[in-house]
């Protein structure tokens, strides 16, 4: 069996989690297994339909007044007896914040291998075999499990979504048995920025800027771009992140978020080592930049030698006119 | 107030990482190693932690004798004491692996300890995994990703990064701190640091004296292929007049790739 951990944030399913699922059903297709998801939470059932549509036959839903907000300690421990229960051979987690946290504890409980932030899945031999991106993206490493069942999170963006189909399944609902003071670490609030847009991590368009941009402000005619392009957001390089232009919550690269959108704008970004290292499994790159010897123009898909204070303005309205028709 | 802080040695992020295909293995010649960026943000706010609260701050490494280094340098920004868990085998990339060793090392020997302090990740493995494992090992609270940190008498808050937001986690000491970039700026080493930590000796703990079996050290991931990733292909570039570009720029992008 393949078990998918469905992370549920405001009442909703994450579109990294359903990647995860899609993942999930290729994987438990190749391996002829069956696909189970599991939501852990309070009051979560409403979700099990969404799962079944992207693939998953049964939907364990653990339910506790006390994971209503999350807890690694707390909700591994409801995973680990639910895994102990269905001896699954695999299973994979979005390498999203919560994914990423909650992953290590579970497999140090099962006492078994984890791989962190996987680009590419397969089985051979029936055992799962994944390919992670090490040394910020300059090698890619091959590996494999000496253990069961076998862990993995999923790097967000990369995996496509399956075709979601009109199937039904089977809803498992179950209380977990925990104790307050099993509950370590539970969230208390969660503070959203204000204005904040979509993660940079979990948009499809990013639209970065650097040194280049000048000054804060400059950022905006990036949020216009922005406000044009569906499902994007604004990234940054470390110096523009530096300098106190924008927050660090943006910034790309080696020190800041690892990203895989569908589209990479860089802005007056030289495109340094620790910048590439955190896009460069980006699907389509494009670099605005003066310096036609700016490393990110060898990177680029397309790459504009100009002013951005010249280019922006009319992109602005090329855009516009895409996004009209 | 006790803390440890766990710090590895890792290649510099200018480093160009090249491959030894027959082995497998990362070519080591011509890397320059060191302290992983996030540790340093976790020595960092244990030295704050301590000049605020009082305390001892000790830092440990797990490797080989190379790993001195780092240990030096926790020291001459200002750590009390530094231990060297020596452990001669290559990078695994099994985070649990080293996860179990900094667990046993806290269960038998170093038993006295408020707070453990990590990276949320180190750079090269990029795991963000032993800091989880050992908290768990250990059953204790976890917070990862911390960008601010107080403490309380032996009660904690820390504020951690999630996509677009933060959270805010309230815990018992003793728990397991990852620190994120924003938790604080490290300070320099200063001279007289740097003299007394030439000087300070820094204890080393032979992984056999702690009596772990063969089975539990045997590491649980393999690698069977290390490569670099394909190269991007050459792509276009453009070099005209703005209206022109942005033109050719949206064209490449509605109709070329497709991604608008
Ligand atoms: C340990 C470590 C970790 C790091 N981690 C990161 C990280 O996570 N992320 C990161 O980004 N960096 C990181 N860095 C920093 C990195 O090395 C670079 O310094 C940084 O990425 C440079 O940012 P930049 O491209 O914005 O600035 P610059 O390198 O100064 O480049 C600015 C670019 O803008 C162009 N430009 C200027 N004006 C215009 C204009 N009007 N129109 C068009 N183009 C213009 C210039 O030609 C230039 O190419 C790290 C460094 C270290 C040592
Ligand atoms: N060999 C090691 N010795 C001491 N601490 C380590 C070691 N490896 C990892 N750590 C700690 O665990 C954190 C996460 O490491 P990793 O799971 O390798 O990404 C690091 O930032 C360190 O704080």
């Amino acid at each position: 069996m393949v078990l998918v951990f469905i992370e549920v944030r405001e009442g909703k399913v994450k579109k990294s989690s359903l990647e995860a699922l899609s993942e999930g059903k290729r994987r438990a297709d190749d391996l002829g297994a069956e696909l189970h998801a599991v939501l852990i939470g309070h009051e979560l059932d409403e979700l099990a339909p969404e799962c079944f549509s992207f693939g998953a036959t049964k939907v364990h839903v653990l339910e506790s007044t006390l994971l209503s907000q999350y807890s690694p300690s707390g909700f591994s421990r409801a995973l680990k007896e639910l895994v102990e229960e269905l001896k699954p051979m695999v299973i994979f987690f979005a390498a999203s914040s919560m994914g990423k946290d909650l992953a290590p504890r579970l497999a140090a409980w099962l006492n078994v291998g984890l791989a962190t932030d996987c680009t590419e899945t397969g089985i051979k031999d029936g055992r799962l075999t994944v390919v992670r991106p090490i040394f910020a993206g300059n090698v890619f490493a091959t590996m494999v499990f000496k253990a069961s069942p076998q862990i993995a999170t999923l790097r967000p963006n990369v995996f496509p979504l399956v075709d979601p189909v009109d199937a039904k399944g089977e809803a498992a609902k179950k209380n977990v048995e925990i104790t307050e003071d099993q509950v370590k670490d539970a969230v208390q609030e969660i503070m959203r920025e204000e204005g904040s847009e979509l993660d940079v991590t979990e948009a499809e368009i990013l639209i970065s800027g650097g040194r280049g941009l000048k000054g804060p402000e400059n950022f905006n005619l990036l949020r216009e771009l922005a406000s044009i392009l569906p499902r994007s957001a604004v990234g940054a390089s470390r110096s523009a992140v530096d300098s106190g232009w924008i927050d660090h919550q943006n910034q790309v690269g080696q020190t800041g978020k690892t990203v895989s959108p569908n589209l990479y704008m860089a802005f007056g970004i030289s495109g340094a080592i620790q910048h590439v290292a955190g896009m460069s499994s980006s699907k389509v790159i494009v670099a605005v930049n003066k310096d036609p010897d700016a490393p990110i123009l060898k990177l680029a898909d397309f790459g504009v030698v100009g002013d951005l204070f010249k280019v922006i303005p009319p992109l602005k309205e090329e855009l516009k006119k895409i996004f009209a028709d | 107030m006790n803390i440890f802080v766990f710090v590895k040695r890792v290649p510099d992020t200018e480093s160009k990482i090249r491959i030894d295909h027959k082995a497998n293995k990362i070519i080591k010649d011509g890397l320059n190693f060191v302290l992983s960026p996030y540790d340093e943000y976790a020595v960092e706010e244990a030295l704050r932690l301590r000049e605020a609260h009082g305390g001892k701050v000790t830092v440990f490494s797990v490797g080989a004798d190379e790993v001195n280094i780092i240990l030096k340098k926790c020291l001459a920004m200002g750590a009390d004491e530094a231990v060297l868990l020596k452990d001669d085998t290559p990078e695994t990339y099994d985070g649990l692996r080293t996860a179990k060793i900094i667990a046993k090392v806290l269960k038998d020997k170093f038993m006295d300890y408020d707070l453990l302090l990590f990276g949320r990740l180190s750079i090269g493995a990029d795991n963000g995994q032993v800091q989880t494992m050992v908290a768990q090992l250990l059953d204790l609270p976890q917070i990862n990703v911390v960008t601010k940190l107080e403490i309380e008498g032996n009660q904690g808050t820390a504020y951690r990064e999630i996509e677009g937001a933060s959270e805010k986690v309230a815990f018992s000491l003793p728990a397991v701190l990852s620190a994120q970039k924003g938790l604080n700026e490290p300070r320099y080493e200063t001279l007289k640091g740097i003299m007394m930590a030439k000087r300070k000796e820094i204890p080393v703990l032979p992984l056999e004296d702690l009596g772990m079996s063969a089975e539990e050290l045997a590491p649980l991931m393999e690698v069977v292929n290390l490569e670099s990733p394909p190269p991007r292909k050459a792509g276009t570039v453009f070099e005209g007049e703005a209206e022109a570009a942005a033109k050719k720029l949206a064209q490449f992008l509605h109709e070329e790739a497709k991604v608008i």
